[in-house]
């Protein structure tokens, strides 16, 4: 397997109860089977109670720093449209960015003070032209019965950026993090988020 | 050995385990609640429990101490505060079996109500500190810790912070090795343990000297690295802030503490030999700097670039550091405009119908420590004061005793269950003892749960999940003087206003228990049997857009602009929308609707 000794930064957003924590799991699990040094940050606490949420995840041959370096990301995995746009800063100029297209309006917006941005996908094609892929995630989990693996179809569509790694790693990390009774549907959803960008 | 993906905290409790600690407590805290909780879950043969608060989790440690086995307490970092009087003096005893306190810092206060540096516990009470950076040495310096404290007879304090408890990284596992040490307890010993003056005076001299004895093993202590690359600039740093230094200036010179109190005085004098230009990158205090500058070095730079509060970070180090010569990413898109996102609290928590009760009944309003933080934003608004824990009890009665007759009325203090338990029992024993009037409310959610769902001694539950005695908070405020004893059930808010009402009026102690209230996100109570309904929907004809509603800040409900009218002929200029997927049935929006426009959803 081709390996990159570079650290490759992955900053991924949400809100609370989205299970971002969980898709940062199922990276670090992929990228330390795979052979690599990995980090990976977050806040727990008060973040868990529908606030917003970020993970920093990093791979490489040896990764000192838990945090990415501000403006250093090669991605972006954005679980909710604004959770996505507030980080558009720490992207790279040649950075790529996944969105789940699904909006989830903050307290300002439910009390109609501001509105919730418009148009955010385009947004981020004016700034990434073509690096910008957008996924229905809940969309797709919602077919499959549970709008809660939204995360991991966001995962599969996440996967294509790495071909040197194989399907069944993917499949066996996701496997050994998730419950039994809702793998089934959690590899489904995998699948059809890596089916939706490939 | 097997090499796995930890987390900080799991990797301090697997050092614990591999040290062969026997006897583990603690009291949660963000960042440091996942530690205990991994040796409560994951290791049958160490024993684990939730104390009542950090202080009592320091004497189970110290106790366990003596008795001969390797012992821990771990906490955040006010726990500390908490258990400082205890951390104090067993530094005069000593240990005979490993005792080691964890203390996780919070810079940025992620997660508190304040951003102190524990590294000036360590100084203050003259015991040494190790600082790990990543989750291999969460493990490796959790274990050697043992054999210091052992090694000096003396408490060993471990530093984390939230980058480091809460990071995860690659941890190569090793087996547990239980020590040697002689299992007992010696009453013989009791000039090593008692500290009447007599003892004190003797144990005083063994502080210094073992203090002279750790500064020499600093010099010594395999996990004070250097490492000289460029001798043009070097660093000296610790924790997860040398990890962002090196990132940023991997070819330079570093001088990487693992243990930061003593420090090193001779490999810091070989430092400065070695390198010319010396910066010192520390989070918070300028306590490295201190130090070092006191020894008589030149620094190049710290705390004159460094930022000394918030958390660091790997491009504040290297603006720090580069000043004018750093060029920041550019900003292409201004973020600083976009809807802020505040944590919430849940849809159907049981503290919402409260807050909004007290907020209609214009109450001022000592808060505590725990979820009901959140209440304090908008629009909801409705604490006034977050201290420390059990600070709001103390501080009603403070209140009410300044004003006098004015007082009953105005206020009430309010906590949560488990921060009663852990420190809002004395002060409610010194409002009823020193004839006070005020009022304090339990807010029983039968967890601690903002730092997620912890048991406690109210809870019914130990840590290991085996049912225990839970306490009964009417009988224990009738043991502390408290005659006035109320239930209210939070989810019927008016008859919730009337009691609170009631009892704040009172010139006497009150005390208001919530009761069938347990956190919405605790299965084990299923908190959503007692809805009558699965959900509520508004009824667009009658919904007068009047934005009643909308003042109990429910994530389920907004507000749509629509300029429109109402069946009966109502104007109005939006109309609330509640969403299905967030909505539980608690019914507090019902209730409050003037207009009946909010309309159940059969089950």
């Amino acid at each position: 397997m081709e390996k990159r000794d570079k650290v490759t930064n992955v900053f991924l957003s949400g809100v609370g109860g989205q299970g971002t924590i969980l898709a940062s799991n199922i990276l670090a699990a992929v990228f330390s089977s795979a052979g690599y040094d990995v980090k990976k940050a977050e806040v727990h606490g008060m973040a868990q109670r529908g606030g917003d949420v970020t993970t920093h995840f990093r791979f490489g041959k040896k990764v000192y720093s838990p945090l990415i370096k501000f403006g250093d990301a090669d991605y972006l995995l954005a679980f909710e449209l604004l959770e996505g746009l507030r980080y558009i800063n720490w992207v790279k100029d040649d950075g790529k960015i996944v969105l789940n297209n699904h909006k989830i309006y903050p307290p300002v917006v439910n009390l109609g003070e501001m509105e919730y941005p418009e148009n955010i996908p385009d947004i981020f094609r004016r700034y990434f032209n073509g690096n910008v892929y957008v996924v229905e995630g809940v969309e797709i989990a919602r077919r499959l019965g549970n709008i809660q693996a939204a995360n991991v179809v966001l995962i599969g569509a996440f996967s294509n950026f790495f071909p040197e790694i194989k399907e069944e790693l993917w499949i066996e990390s996701i496997k050994s993090l998730i419950p039994e009774r809702i793998q089934e549907l959690n590899i489904k959803a995998f699948l059809e988020g890596r089916r939706a960008l490939s | 050995m097997k090499k796995v993906v930890m987390q900080g905290n799991e990797a301090i409790a697997r050092g614990a385990y591999e040290a062969g600690v026997k006897v583990a407590a603690a009291y949660p805290g963000t960042p440091s609640s996942e530690i205990l909780r991994t040796l409560a879950e994951k290791y049958p043969e160490v024993y684990a429990e939730w104390s009542a608060n950090e202080m009592v989790a320091v004497q189970v440690a110290g106790g366990a101490s003596i008795a001969g086995v390797r012992a821990m307490a771990s906490m955040k970092h006010v726990g500390l505060n908490v258990a400082s009087d205890a951390l104090m003096t067993f530094a005069y005893t000593g240990v005979k079996g490993g005792l080691v306190i964890v203390v996780a810092d919070d810079p940025f206060s992620h997660s508190s109500q304040n951003e102190q540096d524990s590294r000036n516990w360590a100084r203050f009470a003259k015991v040494p500190m190790l600082e790990p950076s990543d989750s291999q040495e969460c493990k490796d310096f959790t274990k050697i810790a043992f054999e210091i404290s052992e090694k000096f007879d003396t408490p060993v304090l471990i530093r984390s912070e939230t980058r480091v408890s809460h990071s995860d990284s690659i941890v190569e596992l090793g087996e547990r090795v239980e020590p040697n040490i002689p299992i007992g307890l010696d009453p013989k010993e009791a000039p090593k343990y008692t500290m009447v003056p007599a003892y004190v005076r003797q144990r005083r001299i063994f502080v210094e000297e073992r203090m002279k004895r750790l500064e020499e093993y600093a010099d010594t202590f395999q996990y004070n690295v250097m490492e000289i690359n460029d001798t043009r600039y070097g660093i000296i740093s610790s924790g997860v802030s040398y990890l962002y230094a090196k990132e940023v200036f991997p070819d330079w010179s570093f001088l990487k503490l693992g243990m930061v109190w003593p420090l090193p005085k001779k490999l810091i004098e070989e430092f400065f030999k070695k390198v010319k230009k010396v910066a010192i990158v520390e989070e918070l205090d300028p306590f490295l700097e201190t130090e070092i500058r006191a020894m008589g070095f030149k620094i190049w730079h710290g705390k004159d670039v460094v930022p000394k509060m918030y958390e660091l970070s790997p491009e504040k180090v290297e603006q720090a550091l580069k000043g004018n010569k750093f060029k920041p990413p550019k900003i292409r898109f201004d973020t600083s405009n976009l809807p802020k996102r505040p944590p919430n609290l849940c849809p159907g928590c049981s503290h919402r119908p409260l807050f909004y009760a007290l907020k209609k009944l214009g109450l001022f309003v000592f808060g505590d420590i725990g979820c009901y933080t959140l209440a304090t934003s908008p629009p909801l608004e409705a604490i006034h004061t977050t201290i420390c824990m059990g600070a709001g009890v103390g501080m009603a009665h403070g209140a009410s005793k300044a004003l006098g007759k004015e007082g009953p009325g105005k206020a009430c203090a309010v906590l949560g269950d488990s921060t009663f338990l852990h420190a809002g029992i004395p002060p409610l024993m010194n409002v009823a003892y020193n004839k006070g009037n005020s009022t304090t409310i339990v807010l029983d959610n039968k967890t601690t749960a903002m730092t997620g769902h912890q048991e406690h001694p109210g809870s019914g539950y130990t840590a290991r999940l085996e049912p225990t005695v839970a306490v009964n908070y009417e009988e224990l405020g009738k043991a502390l003087g408290v005659k006035s004893i109320r239930y209210v059930n939070p989810y019927n808010v008016k008859e919730t206003m009337d009691i609170i009402r009631e009892e704040v009026n009172k010139d006497e102690p009150s005390l208001i228990i919530c009761k069938d209230s347990p956190c919405i996100l605790l299965r084990r109570a299923k908190p959503l049997e007692k809805f009558k309904y699965r959900g509520y929907s508004v009824d667009e004809e009658k919904c007068r857009g009047c934005r009643v509603c909308l003042e109990i800040n429910c994530p389920a409900i907004s507000w749509i602009k629509q300029e429109g009218t109402t069946k009966d002929g109502h104007r109005r200029k939006g109309v609330s929308y509640i969403n299905r997927d967030l909505c539980v049935g608690c019914s507090v929006c019902e209730q409050i609707c003037k207009f009946e426009a909010i309309k159940p959803i059969e089950k």
